[in-house]
């Protein structure tokens, strides 16, 4: 067993011995545990009795991009099947069962990724626990159901149709991924939702559904042993082997110039750059380099720029983002029309002395601690989120202490590897996307 | 953050502690210090973080006329530093942390919020006690400000058909109280704030005697209570504010229609919308029924609207009902439907209206109030698994009138509501003759409407 501590930095070890003796309260900590069920089932959990209840987050690999092409949204459609029938109990049935035994449970479908949450009070373990053993493995997939729940989607897609932000999203994935199953619309179509059967959703449900292909956090008043029987029962019944499509590695196509033309009180300004991916010796610098650029705080290089500066938005966002296949670093905005071409000619100045310049030692410096500092806090305030970055940590192959190597990788970035990786990403010209009245190609300010 | 955005008083109706269950984890301290300024602490050791709330009792319908959107200027300018702590520095401050920091603004409350390490609790406080009387605002700050303003109110307004039409609905559904106003103002009042607009306001109701500090997680109440002294205790009490009284409504007693069309809608909607009481002002036991009413309604799949309208006519892609009780002066109830496709708008309202009459012809059976409060009762529980929730909580309920008491006292009060509370309420004050009707509607169909 793996006993990995997160603690605030600071113990206090000048603390008398006298006092720990007292009745004086604990430090607060959060410890990741691994362990392994009698049933062979790995999980990573955190036995905590403030609140008497538990939560389990569990994923799958393979999400959205399982979908065949003439059935994109068949993922989608899944997740909102499982509290609509299963095992001999119907769409009706089940769902008075799930409301009396008090069973809360969601499931999500990413690209990568099919992921379920559920919560649930301590003293009604046992038939929240059964009702999620039959959602999880029998699900019914009755045609009813099916049919609700797809007019549910349509009608969904149906309202965004006229949404311009949307179909500029859709116009964004495809120009950026081409054909790759990134580059689809993951919630699928009209017709493609119409084309998916109960047959395929099984077969979706049979490939993905399988233990080694499971990732498990569980938190709440329960112990080891307890969590032991709790997740034999609910996944045990599962295949061991999972049968996954493969998905190739994305051609991500730069350089690429958008408009959308539409009657909007605002431009919408969208930009992306090669990413750098996790296990790539420059991850650490890039990671802290688009912090520097677009983190969530007002002081980051572009809000200081764009918005504290000059007034030209309400704010500047960006982020890495590294799917299973594919990496991107994007930086995004919205202004006034009159001020698109400004605000882009201010945020590619702004990278272009970041490239030269390199960061601010203080700047590195207050990033580097806002990074270290933040992953707890974000991590740790509920057991929601708790649970769920025990299965994120899972998914992307990190070690269970993982916060303290991401500490160490992230302080031992220096100016001059941020500088170099400002000057690997941003050589590469990227893609633009305007969204908004008389948006047009030639607004995309001079070059670079 | 706005008025018209009802996901945030969704959350903190949800987000009570079940005081109903044998052992309360979480004993809420409450203490006020000599200068006036109120404060809660709820401990959750789980975790070594803190969440950190200033809380004043003042919003954007405390506005002067014709500065609509004051309240919520100032919020943003309460950013821009003090002589101790220049502008920038609390944001430097909290990221080197690794925490986070906002503010919100409705139209009862202005809050500020950091969440943090323990550690940090007592420069927080130092922070929020000095900006509390000692805000410098530069000449050059104020243009710049005020378009960042600007764009926040395109983006969050007028660049979405559903909120340039909510602002509509309550600018007719309230008649003479300010609640008609929307929060971040009417752009043209925006563009006409000014330095001294905001710094008068500031004057008036920034003091300790008109707020309330909320801390919940790894921290002692007597930790805060010391901390609270030496910082928040040495601002000097403001001078007393005249009760908190805004212009009332007359009787309603016509119904209205507000209609938006915008060819980035397809699917049409509505909304029929009511002003009711809220908890503070609402008759024993009515704002419990409200809420309750709106669970039968709509709190969740198993709830009258969808099972009715979604799973068994399928005439909805969704259906609804929302009481927001948590306004200090008065509350709001609506209906709301967005047909499927093939099925009218006209239709789908006749079908939500059906069940509203049902209630009020029928009643409803005690077996499903029972259900609806246990559903109830059990989110209570879950909502205490986040320490940010609770600070949102007790500061909401402390600011609008209500005591630690009360949120206490508030699932038992739940508890408590019979069928024919529920049914009562509906028919008293759910009456079409007073509605106001939103509708959303594609380009393209507003000829028929």
């Amino acid at each position: 067993m793996i006993t990995p501590i997160l603690r605030r930095t600071l113990v206090a070890l000048a603390t008398p011995l006298v006092a720990l003796s007292l009745a004086a309260p604990a430090r607060a900590e959060v410890a990741f545990r691994e362990f392994t069920s009698p049933g062979g089932i790995t999980a990573w959990m955190v036995e905590d009795y403030t609140v008497p209840i538990i939560t389990l987050a569990f994923a799958f690999d393979g999400g959205a991009t399982q979908d065949p092409a003439d059935k994109l949204g068949r993922a989608t459609l899944m997740t909102t099947l499982f509290d609509e029938g299963a095992g001999t109990l119907d769409s009706d049935a089940f769902q008075e069962r799930q409301d009396l035994v008090g069973l809360e449970m969601g499931f999500s479908a990413s690209l990568d990724s099919f992921s379920g949450f559920a919560r649930m009070l301590a003293d009604e373990r046992e038939g929240a626990t059964e009702l999620l053993t039959l959602a999880v493995t029998e699900p019914r997939f009755d045609q009813p159901a099916i049919d609700r729940m797809r007019a549910q989607l349509v009608a969904g897609l149906v309202a965004r149709s006229q949404d311009p932000g949307y179909a500029a999203g859709l116009m964004w994935s495809e120009a950026l991924f081409g054909e790759h199953p990134y580059g689809r619309p993951a919630e699928g179509t009209e017709e493609t939702l119409a084309a998916t059967t109960a047959d395929d959703l099984r077969a979706l449900h049979q490939a993905i559904f399988a233990r080694e292909n499971l990732t498990i956090g569980i938190v709440g008043a329960l112990d080891e042993a307890t969590a032991g029987a709790l997740i034999d029962r609910v996944f045990g019944g599962l295949p061991q082997e999972a049968d996954l499509v493969e998905t190739p590695e994305a051609e991500m196509s730069f350089g690429q110039q958008l408009a959308v033309d539409y009657p909007l009180p605002q431009t919408f300004i969208n930009l992306a750059w090669p990413g750098i991916a996790e296990d790539d010796a420059d991850f650490f610098p890039a990671y802290l380099l688009t912090e520097i650029l677009a983190g969530g705080s007002l002081l980051s290089e572009l809000n200081v720029e764009v918005r504290e500066k000059r007034g030209l938005s309400y704010g500047v966002s960006g982020g890495l983002v590294n799917l299973d296949h594919a990496d991107a670093l994007t930086i995004s905005t919205a202004t006034r029309p009159d001020q698109a071409a400004e605000t882009i000619e201010v945020i590619r100045a702004t990278l272009a002395r970041v490239a030269e310049e390199g960061p601010e030692p203080a700047q590195l410096e207050r990033i580097k601690r806002y990074l270290i500092g933040a992953y707890p806090i974000n991590q740790l305030r509920s057991s929601v989120s708790i649970a769920g970055a025990m299965v994120g940590q899972q998914l992307r192959d990190l070690p269970i202490d993982y916060v303290d190597e991401r500490a160490s990788r992230i302080e031992a970035v220096t100016s001059e590897d941020v500088q170099a990786v400002a000057q690997r990403i941003f050589a590469a010209e990227p893609s633009l996307m305007l969204l908004g009245p008389g948006a047009s190609k030639n607004e995309t300010g001079s070059d670079q | 953050m706005t008025r018209s955005l009802p996901a945030l008083f969704a959350t903190v109706l949800l987000a009570l502690p079940a005081a109903a269950q044998d052992q309360p984890a979480f004993e809420a301290s409450h203490f006020t210090l000599d200068n006036g300024l109120e404060l809660v602490v709820i401990p959750d050791r789980r975790a070594p973080i803190v969440t950190h709330m200033i809380w004043y009792r003042v919003g954007g319908a405390d506005d002067p006329a014709g500065q609509s959107g004051v309240a919520h200027f100032l919020e943003h300018l309460m950013f821009k530093g003090t002589e101790k702590y220049p502008g920038g520095t609390l944001d430097r401050m909290v990221s080197e942390l690794g925490g986070s920091t906002n503010a919100f603004t409705n139209a009862d409350v202005t809050a500020y919020f950091q969440t943090i390490p323990p550690d940090a609790l007592d420069e927080m406080m130092d922070i929020e006690a000095d900006r509390m009387r000692n805000l410098v605002l530069p000449a050059e700050v104020i243009d710049a400000e005020r378009d960042v303003v600007l764009d926040e109110r395109r983006q969050r307004i007028d660049a979405q058909p559903q909120s340039i039409l909510a602002e509509e609905i309550n600018a007719t559904l309230f008649q003479n109280h300010p609640y008609r106003i929307p929060v971040i103002g009417w752009a043209h009042e925006i563009a006409d704030l000014s330095r001294e607009d905001a710094l008068d306001f500031y004057d008036r109701y920034y003091a300790p005697n008109n707020a309330l500090v909320v801390v919940t997680g790894d921290v002692e109440p007597e930790t805060v209570r010391d901390l609270a002294g030496e910082t928040y205790g040495l601002v000097p009490r403001g001078p007393n504010l005249p009760e908190r009284e805004r212009a009332s409504e007359p009787p309603h007693d016509t119904s209205r229609t507000v209609t938006y069309a915008d060819d980035r809608v397809t699917l049409p909607s509505f909304s029929r919308n009511w002003v009711v009481p809220s908890y503070r002002t609402a008759p024993d036991g009515d704002a419990e029924a409200l809420d309750l009413l709106s669970a039968v309604l709509s709190d969740g799949i198993r709830s009258r609207l969808y099972q009715k309208l979604v799973v068994e006519t399928g005439m909805a892609a969704n259906a609804g009902a929302s009481y927001d009780g948590s306004a200090y002066d008065y509350g709001t109830f609506a209906l709301y439907g967005t047909p499927r496709p093939g099925t009218t708008l006209e239709a789908l309202e006749a079908a939500v209206f059906a069940e509203i009459d049902d209630i009020i012809a029928n009643g409803i059976a005690e077996a499903e109030l029972e259900r609806v409060k246990r559903r109830y009762i059990r989110s209570t529980i879950f909502a205490r698994d986040d320490q940010g929730n609770m600070a949102q909580t007790y500061g909401v309920w402390l600011t609008t009138g209500r005591t630690v008491d009360d949120v206490a006292a508030w699932p038992d009060r739940i508890g408590a509501v019979t069928a024919d509370q529920v049914q009562a309420v509906a028919e008293e004050y759910l009456r079409p003759e007073i509605a106001v009707t939103g509708y959303l509607l594609p380009e393209a169909e507003e000829t028929q409407k």
